[in-house]
């Protein structure tokens, strides 16, 4: 690539790393913990729809089943956590591991599976983990896994008397998920995936295995919505099957990637910072009365933004970098 | 069973299966005209075999209205087309059911006697109720209906054409919006038909659609797209399947067979049964 694509990665680099900076210093001005828990969801939201992105925007493999990676990371961190007393921060990488074996075992019939087939066949994996959960009673089956508290330690990855440290973690998580993509994007992994999605038969005949960078995506995204799923779970204290791989989660991973710009380096980041707050507070100021009022608007937003900016909302500053530059 | 999935289904095959479009919102749809029957019954005790042809053309008119304020727009657009068909008819799926407990409250109801309602009629010794008699009959005949409309009617080429080619549709003097605003009406009417059935005997509350959408687009994918027949066959086999599996598993996993069997399809045939696409 040319040397204006050197540079835009350059400045991405850095306007992340001033946005992380600035996210660190902010529990230092907000101290309220309701507002702390909505920066918690939108960065954990932000990171997992930037891990989706990477199988679903960059390969345009869309799967509509990443919750079964997120419950495994959640289930795989609490089971071993609970039954054998394994720490969290292991049973978080054993599950970002078993999460990406199983997104490869699965890659291996799904991905000669084209278009809507292959989206079907995404939701209903994702939907078979749900119920086998659900009535697995060594798992807790449907009644799910209450986390014991043991005090608060870095070590157990427990919090009770506060939120920061949880909200480090998921800025962290955050800031990995991004600069995977932000590394990946220039890599030879990256191109492939461009190649094999726009146009997979011409890209097998210039040589790029569609298969292996397929798995491959479909492995990164797939370890990193795990540890996602790890990290929810040590946050809520308490998982069930519904709450941690129901088909919702796999759409609530996607939204912000979409309404942001699929297959785009900023897209989830800045689609999860619009919409996880505005998803919160519609829920918490007008959601109360229990009529659905909240689901009315919440529910209006998403129709309005993706019909009027089909290719995200990042798409507003390419147009008017585009106008400035045809002036 | 099977043949309700089937009747579900067939209103899909047509928006999703023939027209290739995403609809997310089918089980909301569905959800609708439950409540449109129940509340046909309950204000003017109007039994819901009756009523369902009133449901079916109020729910024409309401698809016909979806399309042409949402969906027109959504295939319009030129990246990401498949993505933002989903979101958008997710985000409709969603204020239906928000204005669904709005006006009608997240309360169970159910429609306490009908004409068929936990009637049984005995054929040859077996006992079948009589209102999923009824659903496989209209089910039938749906399909009939619809594989003759497709396939014999100048409306059913016109709608073919203008998915495989909207460009060259527009030169012979089809408007795309018409055929398509009327696809998606007729689609929507065999979804009145199916919630007119249904509202006899399941509980009706305003997420009732979402444990009815996922089978429904199993059964259409399982027959394979752009086949009428195949949405058909999907829904005898998904029914069965349940059954089967219901047998040997318990109650609480009967959907997994459904799912193993549309993977192991579409493993062995990545277009589905007698998909074409």
């Amino acid at each position: 690539m040319d040397k204006n694509f050197a540079a835009r990665r350059r400045r991405d680099l850095i306007i992340a790393a001033v946005l992380a900076a600035l996210a660190a210093l902010a529990p230092l001005f907000i101290k309220d913990v309701y507002v702390q828990n909505i920066l918690i969801l939108t960065l954990m939201y932000a990171a997992l729809s930037q891990s989706w992105n990477i199988l679903s925007g960059y390969c345009g493999q869309i799967s509509l089943g990443h919750a079964l990676y997120f419950g495994i990371g959640a289930y795989t961190t609490e089971l071993l956590f609970t039954k054998f007393g394994v720490l969290p921060w292991f049973g978080m990488l054993a599950g970002g591991v078993i999460a990406a074996v199983i997104a490869m075992g699965l890659g291996y019939p799904f991905f000669r599976l084209r278009g809507h087939y292959f989206v079907i066949a995404t939701i209903v994996i994702a939907e078979i983990g749900l119920l086998l959960f659900q009535n697995w009673e060594w798992a807790g089956a449907a009644m799910g896994i209450t986390i014991p508290v043991r005090g608060d330690s870095w070590l157990k990855f427990q919090f009770m008397r506060s939120k920061l440290p949880y909200f480090y973690f998921a800025l962290a998580l955050c800031s990995l998920a991004w600069f995977v993509t932000w590394w990946l994007e220039d890599s030879k992994w990256g191109f492939w995936w461009r190649a094999v999605k726009d146009n997979p038969e011409a890209a097998e005949s210039l040589g790029v295995v569609v298969f292996n960078s397929k798995m491959g995506a479909a492995a990164v995204s797939a370890f990193l919505v795990a540890v996602g799923g790890a990290f929810y779970a040590q946050f809520l204290a308490y998982i069930d099957p519904e709450s941690v791989m129901g088909f919702q989660f796999s759409l609530l991973m996607a939204l912000p990637a979409v309404l942001g710009g699929i297959g785009t380096l900023w897209g989830p980041v800045l689609g999860a910072a619009i919409l996880i707050p505005m998803t919160e507070l519609t829920r918490s100021y007008i959601g109360g009365s229990g009529r659905g009022v909240d689901l009315i608007v919440y529910g209006t937003l998403i129709v309005l933004i993706s019909l009027a900016l089909p290719q995200g909302l990042v798409s507003l500053f390419s147009r008017t970098k585009a106008k400035r530059a045809t002036r | 069973m099977g043949l309700l999935y089937g009747l579900i289904a067939v209103g899909l095959a047509l928006i999703f299966g023939l027209m290739d479009v995403v609809n997310f919102a089918h089980g909301e749809f569905l959800m609708i005209a439950m409540y449109a029957s129940f509340f046909l019954f309950a204000f003017f005790a109007i039994d819901p075999l009756l009523s369902a042809p009133l449901v079916a053309a109020a729910l024409f008119v309401f698809g016909a209205v979806v399309y042409l304020l949402v969906v027109r727009f959504a295939m319009r657009a030129k990246a990401n087309a498949g993505m933002v068909q989903i979101f958008s008819t997710f985000g409709l799926a969603i204020v239906m059911r928000g204005l669904a407990q709005f006006f009608f409250t997240p309360d169970y109801r159910s429609i306490p006697q009908s004409w068929l309602g936990g009637k049984t009629i005995s054929v040859a010794g077996i006992f079948l109720p009589e209102p999923q008699l009824i659903g496989a009959l209209v089910s039938i005949a749906a399909f009939a209906g619809l594989y003759f409309f497709i396939h014999r009617t100048d409306f059913g080429r016109a709608l073919e054409a203008t998915r495989e080619d909207p460009g060259a549709v527009a030169l012979v003097g089809i408007d795309k919006n018409r055929v398509f605003a009327l696809g998606w009406g007729l689609g929507a009417a065999l979804v009145g038909l199916a919630g007119a059935i249904m509202a006899v005997f399941f509980y009706i509350y305003p997420d009732v659609g979402a444990s009815f959408a996922l089978i429904a687009y199993v059964t259409v994918a399982l027959g394979g797209f752009g086949s009428v027949f195949g949405a058909f066959a999907g829904g005898i086999i998904v029914g069965l399947v349940e059954a089967v599996t219901a047998l040997v598993l318990p109650p609480s996993l009967k959907s997994v067979g459904i799912y193993a069997v549309y993977l192991l399809v579409v493993f062995i045939r990545p277009r589905g049964l007698f998909g074409s696409m």
